[in-house]
Order: C-alpha cells, then sequence, then structure tokens
C-alpha cells in the first residue's frame, strides 16, 4: 500500500467519522486542526482506523501519536 | 434500517453513527419518546450513542440522562433533583466486572468469601430498592461478564475462592432478584461476552485508556442486545413468524422432488439441520409466537411437505398456510388483515434472496432477515431479538390457539345469515370486574400492545400500573371473554379516574381477536353501572389519533356519547350523562369474578 492510497483511506475514515465531507489530512494534522476532535472523538477515530486497516494501536502507540503522520508510519509497518 | 439488522457490521455503526442518525431521524417515522436514564460504572457515551440509533429503528425515541463517570451507585441513592425532574421511563445501570469492588482471595474462609458476596449484592440491592421507591419505573440492570484471568485455571469455577466461581454466584443472586421482582430485567452481559469472545471483549486497554469496560467494537453488539430489552418493555417485539417452505423448512422442492425427496429427519446431514430448525421454531411457537406460511407452491404439495412423517412442524401448527403462485408481498398483506396485526409484527423467513428483496421493498416494516445456510437459520432468528421476552403472561402461552380458533369462528360465521344469531350460536360469557392482582402483567403488557382498538393509547409501566391499582379514585375494569370455542383471556381494559362527579376514561382497549363480538357494549354497561352507583352523572371519554387506531375514531358516537370538542389534530372529548343510559350488550352473559365477591 502507497502512502497515498492510506492517505486517500484515511481521508475516508475521518469524514465518517466526523461526519464531514471537506476534510483532507496530512503529516501535520492534529486534533487542533478538526473542530470535534475530542478525547471521545478520538476513541472512536482510532477504532475506525483500525477497522478500516486491519490493525491494532498498542496502547503506548496511542497515547503517544503527535499526528496524523505518526499513524500513518504505524499504518505503513503493519497493514 | 438494512445497516443495523443482525448480522450488522459494528466498525460501519460505528464509524458512521452520525450519518446513519440523521438518516433515521429524516424518514418521518411515527416515534414514541422515551426518557432513559444510564446509570454507569464506566465510560458510556458510544454505548448511549449506539444504543440510539437502534431504539430509533425500533420507532422509539430516546432523551437521555447520563450519570457522571463511575457514580452510579451516589446518583441512584442519593437525592437527585437533576434525575427526580428528568423523570426516567426506564433505569439502565451499566456495571461491569470493573465494579466488583472486592473479591474472595485464596486466603479467605467460606464464611468470607459468603460475606463478600452478601456485601457485594446488598451494595446493588440498596440501589435497586431506592431506585424502585423514587423512580417508580423498570430498571434494566448488567450482570457481570467473566473475568478475564484464572488465578488457579479451571479451579476458578468451581473453589469458591476463585473469581470465576464469585461472579458465577453473584450473577445467580441477580438471576433470583429479577425473577421475583417485577419490571427488573437483566441485560446477560454474561451470555453476551461469551458470544463475542472474553478476550476480545475484555480488552485491558480500552478500560486503562478511555475506562470502556468492554472492546469499543463490542459496543454495537452490547447496543443492539440493550435496546432489544427496551423495545420489548415498550411492546415494539414482533409477534408472527412468515414462513417459506422450500429450502426454509425442509431441504429440497417439494413440487419437483416430491414428499419422499425432500430432506427433513435424520438420515442425511442436511435433514438433520432443518429437522433442528424445524424444532427451535417449534419452541419459539409455544412463547406465543404466531407462526404462518407463504410458500410458491400448489397447496395439496405444501400440505403434503407438512405432513411428512419426519417434520417437527405440522400443518395444524400454522394458523395461516398461504400457498399459492401470488406474490408474496401480497400474500403476507393478506396475512396481517387475518391475523388483524400490523405488517411491523410480522417477520419473513425465506432462502431466497429475490423473494427477500421483493418483500423488504414492498414492505419496508416487515423484518426480513438474511438467510443464507441452513446450518446458521436458528442463530439469524434467535440474535436478532425479535421476540424478545421481557414478561411472559399465561396468554402468550395460549396466543396460537386462540388465533386458531378465530380461523373457526370464521368458517361457522359464514353458515349464519344473520350476524345476531351467529353471536348468539357462541354463547359467549364474560368476566368484567376489577383489577386483580394476578391480572396485572396481563394488564400492563396489554397496555403496551394494543395499538388499534386503543382510544387514548396511554402506556404504563409495571410500577405506574401498581399504582393505579392501589388509588381508590379510579375505577378500573378488565373483561375475559369465553365462548363456545375457548377462553380467549383478558382482552379489555377500561380505566377511569374519578374528578367529583365526572369520571374521566383515561384508558379503553379491546384486544382486535375480539372485534365485533360485543365485548365493547358488555363493558360500557358495566361501566356505566358502576360510575352510576359511585355517584358519577358525567363520563367523559377521549380519543387522541394515531396512524393506527383509526378504527375506533367514533367508537364514543356509536356509544351514544356526545362529541363536546375537537382540536387541530383531531384530539376529540366526548360526553355521556349516566342517567337514563339503556344497556347495550344483548349477546355476552356477563358474571363478576369469583375474588372478588
Amino acid at each position: 500500500m502507497t502512502e497515498q492510497e492510506i492517505y486517500d483511506r484515511l481521508n475516508e475514515v475521518f469524514r465518517d467519522v466526523f461526519d464531514e465531507d471537506d476534510i483532507e489530512v496530512n503529516a501535520d494534522t492534529t486534533a487542533d486542526d478538526i473542530e470535534d476532535w475530542d478525547s471521545l472523538a478520538h476513541i472512536n477515530l482510532i477504532a475506525a482506523v483500525e477497522d478500516e486497516f486491519g490493525v491494532r494501536f498498542k496502547m503506548g502507540e496511542v497515547s503517544s501519536m503527535k499526528n496524523v503522520g505518526e499513524m500513518v508510519e504505524i499504518i505503513k509497518e503493519r497493514a | 434500517m438494512k445497516e443495523l439488522q443482525y448480522p450488522f457490521d459494528a466498525g460501519y455503526i460505528l464509524k458512521k453513527k452520525k450519518s446513519i442518525k440523521k438518516q433515521l431521524l429524516a424518514d418521518n417515522m411515527p416515534r414514541v419518546e422515551k426518557k432513559i436514564a444510564i446509570l454507569g460504572g464506566s465510560t458510556t457515551n458510544d454505548i448511549r450513542d449506539i444504543t440510539e440509533l437502534f431504539l430509533l429503528d425500533y420507532g422509539i425515541k430516546p432523551q437521555f440522562y447520563m450519570s457522571e463517570y463511575n457514580r452510579y451507585w451516589q446518583d441512584a441513592v442519593f437525592d437527585n433533583p437533576e434525575l427526580q425532574e428528568f423523570a426516567p421511563d426506564i433505569v439502565f445501570i451499566h456495571t461491569t466486572n470493573r465494579n466488583i469492588i472486592k473479591y474472595p482471595d485464596v486466603t479467605s474462609t467460606r464464611e468470607e468469601a459468603d460475606a463478600i458476596l452478601k456485601d457485594q449484592l446488598s451494595h446493588f440491592e440498596t440501589m435497586w430498592k431506592a431506585i424502585a421507591d423514587k423512580y417508580h419505573c423498570p430498571v434494566i440492570q448488567n450482570n457481570f461478564e467473566q473475568p478475564y484471568f484464572r488465578l488457579m485455571g479451571n479451579r476458578d469455577c468451581f473453589d469458591y475462592r476463585g473469581r470465576v466461581n464469585f461472579i458465577n454466584r453473584l450473577n445467580m443472586a441477580f438471576a433470583d432478584y429479577a425473577e421475583s421482582h417485577e419490571g427488573f430485567y437483566i441485560n446477560d452481559i454474561n451470555y453476551l461476552s461469551a458470544c463475542y469472545g472474553i478476550d476480545k471483549w475484555s480488552e485491558p486497554a480500552a478500560w486503562h485508556m478511555y475506562k470502556y469496560a468492554m472492546c469499543i467494537p463490542a459496543i454495537p453488539d452490547f447496543a443492539f442486545n440493550l435496546a432489544g430489552i427496551i423495545k420489548s418493555v415498550f411492546g415494539k417485539n414482533r409477534k408472527s413468524l412468515v414462513l417459506d417452505l422450500d429450502n426454509t423448512l425442509w431441504g429440497g422442492v417439494v413440487g419437483d422432488d416430491g414428499v419422499d425427496g425432500i430432506e427433513i429427519g435424520q438420515e442425511t446431514h442436511m435433514g438433520q439441520v432443518y429437522s433442528e430448525f424445524q424444532k427451535y421454531l417449534a419452541l419459539v411457537k409455544n412463547t406465543g409466537v404466531m407462526l404462518t406460511v407463504c410458500s410458491k407452491n400448489e397447496e395439496e404439495n405444501a400440505i403434503a411437505g407438512l405432513k411428512h412423517p419426519e417434520g417437527i412442524l405440522k400443518p395444524e401448527d400454522f394458523i395461516i398456510i398461504k400457498a399459492n403462485w401470488d406474490n408474496k408481498d401480497r400474500n403476507i398483506e393478506a396475512i396481517a388483515n387475518e391475523l388483524n396485526i400490523g405488517l411491523d409484527a410480522l417477520v419473513f423467513l425465506d432462502d431466497n434472496p429475490a423473494e427477500r428483496a421483493i418483500v423488504s421493498s414492498q414492505l419496508p416494516m416487515v423484518a426480513v432477515p438474511e438467510m443464507t445456510a441452513p446450518e446458521d437459520y436458528i442463530r439469524t432468528v434467535d440474535r436478532s431479538h425479535f421476540f424478545e421476552i421481557t414478561s411472559f403472561s399465561g396468554d402468550d402461552l395460549k396466543r396460537n390457539e386462540m388465533y386458531k380458533k378465530n380461523a373457526e369462528r370464521a368458517a361457522m360465521q359464514s353458515q349464519f345469515a344473520d350476524y345476531g344469531e351467529y353471536l348468539t350460536s357462541l354463547d359467549m360469557v364474560g368476566v368484567i370486574d376489577d383489577f386483580l392482582p394476578v391480572y396485572l402483567p396481563r394488564i400492563t403488557q396489554l397496555t403496551n400492545k394494543s395499538n388499534q382498538f386503543n382510544l387514548t393509547t396511554r402506556r404504563f409501566t409495571t410500577s405506574e400500573m401498581e399504582e393505579v391499582f392501589a388509588d381508590e379514585g379510579y375505577i378500573r375494569l378488565y373483561g375475559k371473554l369465553t365462548d363456545k370455542f375457548g377462553d380467549n383471556g383478558i382482552v379489555s381494559v377500561v380505566i377511569g379516574k374519578i374528578n367529583g362527579d365526572t369520571l374521566d376514561v383515561i384508558l379503553w382497549l379491546m384486544s382486535c381477536r375480539v372485534l365485533k363480538r360485543d365485548m365493547e357494549y358488555a363493558m360500557l354497561d358495566n361501566l356505566v353501572e358502576r360510575a352510576a352507583q359511585k355517584g358519577i352523572r358525567e363520563i367523559k371519554g377521549y380519543y387522541y389519533p394515531t396512524a393506527k387506531n383509526k378504527m375506533v375514531k367514533e367508537l364514543y358516537a356509536d356509544f351514544g356519547f356526545t362529541k363536546i370538542s375537537e382540536d387541530e389534530e383531531g384530539n376529540t372529548v366526548w360526553s355521556l350523562e349516566t342517567a337514563g343510559y339503556k344497556t347495550k350488550n344483548n349477546y355476552i352473559k356477563v358474571e363478576r369474578n369469583k375474588e372478588n365477591d
């Protein structure tokens, strides 16, 4: 899977979870960039990303992920 | 909605919850509003969100109260003006084994272990009693899932010091409480988590990161299980199974293969699977679910197939058998009409995807589960919660028989030229009297199930009904009807509230299985007589229109009431003087209940 494919699929996941059709994420996107991205939405987001790519994040990874780029790195390794 | 039907894609529901909710709310389906208090011992946000989706799909629009994180006990036990004002229709207590405060350990004596169990139980019982006293509404309580480690290995299940043993004992004690308390229901997460797989369910990361007591992907399964109980309490269960025959009840096509060629019985693997499915359906029927057939077949072939010597279900197990070449949606509509129940009370089982597609597109109210492989039929029907039983009355057990008798009555009716002559021939005896404690569950159930012959569609919970029963300010009537074909059980309920010399009839309902039998007149005669004895001069009747109760729009006019008002929504108020009333029932011999004499 190329990085571009991961971002394409990730964008779909973000759009579904936040119910916003115009979300575009990049490596630097963080919770500050998306209005509804609070701690509760974060739980849904992680679950939806795991479901989409068939991966499971370790607890340490979930709490230390700083931006979407780091999430993509983990997906690249495992999916 | 198809996406919310078992077996659903949990990931999809979680991901799309916002847009699913929008879609549901946009369909303009009439929904009853219910207030649900969630008292949680762990995070409940997504449980609330997903439960809401399933309830909206069932025709219930919930409003929620949520306790602060892990404040379930304090919220219930101590004074809580916010919850008081919310006035819940149902309280759901979301606790799990994460909320067990103390377990026995390897140093415990048996007495200590028993004491710990007693403590834990009284912690919950105190709360349940407080809720019953303050909120008078049904309670749904989780039992406990199995622990995710076993200190002593297999010994954990039989040694009193083991956690598995402790949780099993606790679950048994919860079950005992539920069995002896009306309106108290267990959300069986012990079973549910076993189905899901306890290793996946008890995801430690979900607890440590988010304080969810189960893994996130399990939440839709959990919410579906919970919503199944809630919709049943509020009278939204399905009532009848409409069954295809070829490749649904047996393997093969009876018209082509002949009776000897179909697969049912112990001879083949497939035959065994169909036998087990028929046995399951026979058990479902015993709970009061009505079985009917809708099959594209020559009728004689269909009957011959059902008479197969190895078959479990026989022609007489079905109330209606439609075996013809008409479109199935037509036949299913006819079945709903003949049974006098709504399309939303039917479940259609058919192995043929084309037939399922036609029925679900033409009759979207009918539930049409995916029947893919015969070995999965039982699980599909069972896990869909179509017939979730929350209250069990004797009438449920007899329902099939009663509807069958109705069919016989219809046959007899056609022999009489005059309808009055037919009614006379039925030898009807009615028992009409004040409520008896033994009938309260059935009476309450009727208030939640009756939609068509129901003037106010007022729903009662068990505790509300108990209050009405204990209050001298009401005139209450239940009516039972027996005729020469058998006992119909309790078929009508009327409740009037006494306000000075006026009686306000807040509830008038009758089961459609006794339509056009003069039972409503017998009830009215009795009500007027009792009202007059209590010095009441005027009886006021109310009709509130719903999507389903048009048949009784003019009932009070027919009774001889005068219409005194009507508003824009079509709500009408009617009045009748008790003085000078002439009795209307000519065909039913009315008796009192012996217990009330």
